[in-house]
């Protein structure tokens, strides 16, 4: 039995952004908010290390500096008039958050204590300037707790484990999704004036990364397969300090209280490559810099890691602390509880008195859904979807362009998720319920039952760890042209393996994530190819997109924005894999591109 | 190593009973047990079902009782968990499937306590943050770190024996903000707190505490919430 729903708007995920934007919409218009997860268990809750805005609780500090830093870190690839907006609205935004009741560290004043992070400078690139608010290394989690608090407060209406398999547009106008209630496998249709998409990040394309399980994409490749643009996904973000191997991450903050990298010489290799910034200089130059010490065999012993150190007498020796200051373990041991820990439970290791193992590790997605600085989804190089918002990591506004600093990604989440869910309430306010399709739900079911019996004779487990494998290999920090023919090639492969991958073994209805998980696959292959073909598109390299085989920046032909088409018709199911490209200008307004040192 | 994993199973679509299933499978010390259920669901049985996501011990998804301890699959590793490994449910509440409980009355209990900083005083005219000191964010740090991820609640045996208690969790969130300077509804929480299905049936086990994987000190925060409700101070 399939039940309906009729809201003024849907909004599907509730990390940070969807929270954000729940907040400032259910106030004004019926909203109904859809997660995959409990909303507590959104990845918003694994950032460490802070959200950004110049308070100047510490130190001197101005929008405008912060502006500079966010476009200049995004390798000039950033829409200004979105930084700006960023940069101007972050003060009131901590302060709001602050009202809400996020408990952030103090000062001895009792104010917003704040500390460096990696890219973020005074005077236009002089020196790091601390910037960052935080509580401890949990910042995220104690947003994403504030923030869900403030709807339970608010009244805001929750479907949790609610899985959105399809977003509904018709005529060219966004009108509702269709979700399995995960826990009775029932599906539901909720008929809507707006969709706002806050789905986050799908980082695990790649084998090795810090994204949860969860971030797999599939609303991101809805909207995809629905026809509409998805921009930059050529630009992922490999963040330096992964756990080995496994990927989890280690902040930025470590570096920020002064932790330094070191290579098999014992060599504290960034002052060689930014000598100003060292360690916290961007991460893509610092990834790119780790694989250049580990490709000229100066990783550890030899192999593909370099050393996170951040023992108190390295952290003194090398004056590294914020103003050359002292520190001790059991200062590092407060500012930094969870990631010492995570150092102690997954490396065995004892980070006070050896150095921890470390690697890029998949991190974040700058591209994803193209949006204005309303949140409204663009359909076009100069057109907008009507209906539509998204917001978070699954948007690119592009506030982040080539490269995010650290800490932007909770200062977007809270600026745009609330300007979106504010324009999202503005427009159910004078829209009218549209049209929904025929049969809405049918497309999708479908697709759903391909899965639920499919006849092929391989587990889809195989192909996504064949996926996740091609991508970290040819599709990371560093790419070339032969790499990503490769990994087309190999993508195309898998999802013709995909479309007869074999019955899945649950063949029931409650509960299912058998199907559910091999649905996520679906999603990933579609956004994996999209990033593989951008990236084999752009050749230059500009942030996190290194091109071996073009290695400088080129502002005559490539200062544009990608927007990446499926050409072979819309629906619900995974494209078979034809693209169509376009190109859109690069909002430039106060800081014209100049060569990106530091 | 060698790994044998059993599992406590039940699917009603498939049969009424619960039944165990039992694995083999090659592990390395340093694997979480989440690793091992991973590789169970991909390459053995597709029918197991539990929650998981963020791997690292921050989501709080995948608590349950690994050899008859509450932990998060993805923070328990297979050189403490041994070369037999027992996973069951969390305990107490109704299983949905296999692993998965049903976790509405826990968040029941959640929102019960208003979760939520009450302060409707004027915010201070230049727009900027309330002041609090260091030593009274301390005073609220440890209870602001809770996940939600029920291990405490489910391994009290308060709990077990009247599921109708608010149990350890929603306590710390009474703690939370009872002790935060910029709350200003203690009256109500320390009512709502002090209800007949309230702090007064925890009976001081320690359970809470021991099964937190974010180590709060839940016992000692239910005693600082008995003791405010006792002399009407908050201190």
């Amino acid at each position: 039995m399939t039940q309906h729903h009729e809201f003024d708007a849907v909004i599907v995920g509730a990390g940070g952004a969807g929270l954000r934007a729940a907040l400032s919409a259910s106030g004004l218009i019926r909203v109904a908010v859809l997660s995959k997860m409990y909303p507590t268990r959104s990845h918003t809750g694994a950032a460490q290390g802070g959200i950004a805005a110049p308070l100047g609780n510490m130190e001197e500090d101005r929008w405008e500096w912060y502006m500079y830093d966010t476009v200049k870190g995004g390798d000039y690839l950033v829409d200004q008039e979105a930084a700006e907006i960023l940069a101007r609205e972050s003060v009131l935004a901590v302060y709001d958050l602050e009202h809400m009741g996020l408990p952030f560290d103090r000062t001895p004043e009792g104010r917003i204590e704040q500390r460096r992070f990696g890219g973020h400078t005074r005077d236009f690139g002089a020196a790091p300037v601390m910037r960052s608010c935080k509580s401890a290394d949990h910042t995220g989690h104690m947003i994403l707790q504030t923030l869900y608090q403030s709807c339970i407060r608010q009244n805001v209406t929750f479907f949790d484990e609610f899985f959105v398999v399809d977003i509904l547009i018709h005529n060219q106008v966004a009108c509702g999704v269709v979700a399995v209630e995960i826990a009775t496998g029932e599906l539901h249709i909720f008929h809507s004036k707006a969709v706002l998409i806050a789905s986050g990040g799908f980082g695990r394309m790649f084998a090795v990364t810090s994204n949860a399980l969860a971030l797999t994409g599939e609303p991101v490749a809805s909207l995809y397969r629905r026809g509409l643009p998805l921009q930059d996904m050529e630009f992922f973000q490999f963040h330096p300090t992964g756990i080995y191997k496994m990927g989890i991450l280690l902040s930025e903050a470590a570096r920020g209280e002064g932790g330094i990298l070191v290579n098999d010489r014992g060599e504290r290799f960034l002052e060689r490559y930014v000598p100003t910034l060292k360690d916290l200089a961007p991460r893509d130059l610092i990834s790119r810099f780790i694989y250049q010490e580990i490709q000229e065999g100066r990783g550890i012993g030899g192999r593909d890691y370099v050393y996170l150190d951040i023992r108190p007498e390295t952290i003194n020796r090398y004056r590294s602390a914020p103003g050359g200051r002292t520190v001790t373990a059991e200062q590092l041991e407060q500012k930094l509880p969870d990631i010492i820990e995570m150092m102690r439970v997954y490396q065995g290791l004892e980070p006070m008195r050896e150095p921890v193992p470390v690697h890029p590790t998949a991190h974040y997605a700058m591209g994803g859904i193209p949006t204005d600085v309303h949140g409204v989804v663009r359909a076009g190089p100069s057109q907008l979807a009507v209906g539509l918002y998204a917001a978070g990591e699954c948007a690119c506004v592009s506030v982040h362009g080539a490269n995010r600093l650290g800490t932007n990604s909770l200062m977007d989440l809270i600026v745009f998720g609330r300007r979106a869910g504010l324009a999202m309430a503005e427009f159910c306010q004078q829209a009218d319920f549209p049209e929904l399709p025929p049969h809405p739900e049918a497309e999708v079911v479908a697709a759903l039952e391909r899965i639920r019996s499919g006849g092929g004779n391989e587990r889809a487990g195989r192909i996504r760890t064949e996926l996740q494998r091609t991508m970290t290999d040819r599709v990371g920090v560093q790419r070339q042209e032969q790499g990503l023919s490769e990994a087309l090639d190999k993508l195309r492969e898998l999802k013709e393996r995909y479309q007869s991958v074999s019955a899945i073994e649950d063949r029931g209805t409650r509960f299912n994530t058998d199907l559910l998980e091999t649905f996520e696959l679906g999603a990933l292959l579609d956004l994996a190819q999209v990033t593989a073909a951008s990236a084999l598109a752009r050749k230059e390299s500009r942030g996190a997109h290194y091109r071996v085989d073009f290695p400088q920046r080129d502002d005559q032909n490539w200062l544009k924005h990608t927007l990446v088409y499926r050409s072979d018709g819309v629906g619900a199911s995974p494209t078979r894999g034809d693209l169509r490209f376009e190109w859109r200008p690069v909002d430039i307004t106060r800081f014209e591109p100049k060569a990106r040192t530091y | 190593m060698k790994v044998q994993v059993r599992i406590k199973r039940f699917d009603p679509e498939r049969q009424p009973q619960i039944w165990w299933s039992q694995h083999e499978l090659e592990a390395e010390p340093s694997d979480r047990v989440l690793d091992l259920l991973d590789r169970i669901k991909w390459e053995q049985d597709g029918g197991l079902t539990f929650r998981r996501s963020c791997a690292h011990g921050i989501c709080g998804s995948d608590a349950m009782q690994i050899n008859g301890r509450n932990q998060l699959a993805c923070k328990a590793l297979v050189k403490e968990a041994g070369p037999k490994i027992t996973i069951e449910p969390l305990r107490a509440m109704r299983v949905i499937k296999d692993l998965v409980v049903d976790l509405q009355p826990f968040f029941g209990m959640y929102r019960r306590m208003k979760p939520y900083l009450i302060n409707d005083e004027a915010l201070p005219a230049d727009g900027k943050e309330r002041l609090q000191s260091p030593a009274q964010h301390l005073r609220y740090d440890d209870t602001t770190k809770c996940i939600l991820c029920a291990c405490c609640t489910s391994s009290c045996p308060s709990f077990w024996a009247n599921p109708e208690y608010i149990g350890p969790q929603a306590i710390v969130q009474a703690h939370r903000f009872l002790f935060d300077s910029r709350d200003r509804a203690s009256a109500e929480r320390l009512s709502l707190a002090g209800d007949i299905l309230g702090v007064w049936r925890c009976h001081t086990i320690f359970n809470c505490t021991q099964a937190c994987p974010r180590g709060i000190k839940i016992t000692q925060a239910i005693g600082e919430v008995k003791r405010a409700i006792a002399t009407g101070r908050l201190d």
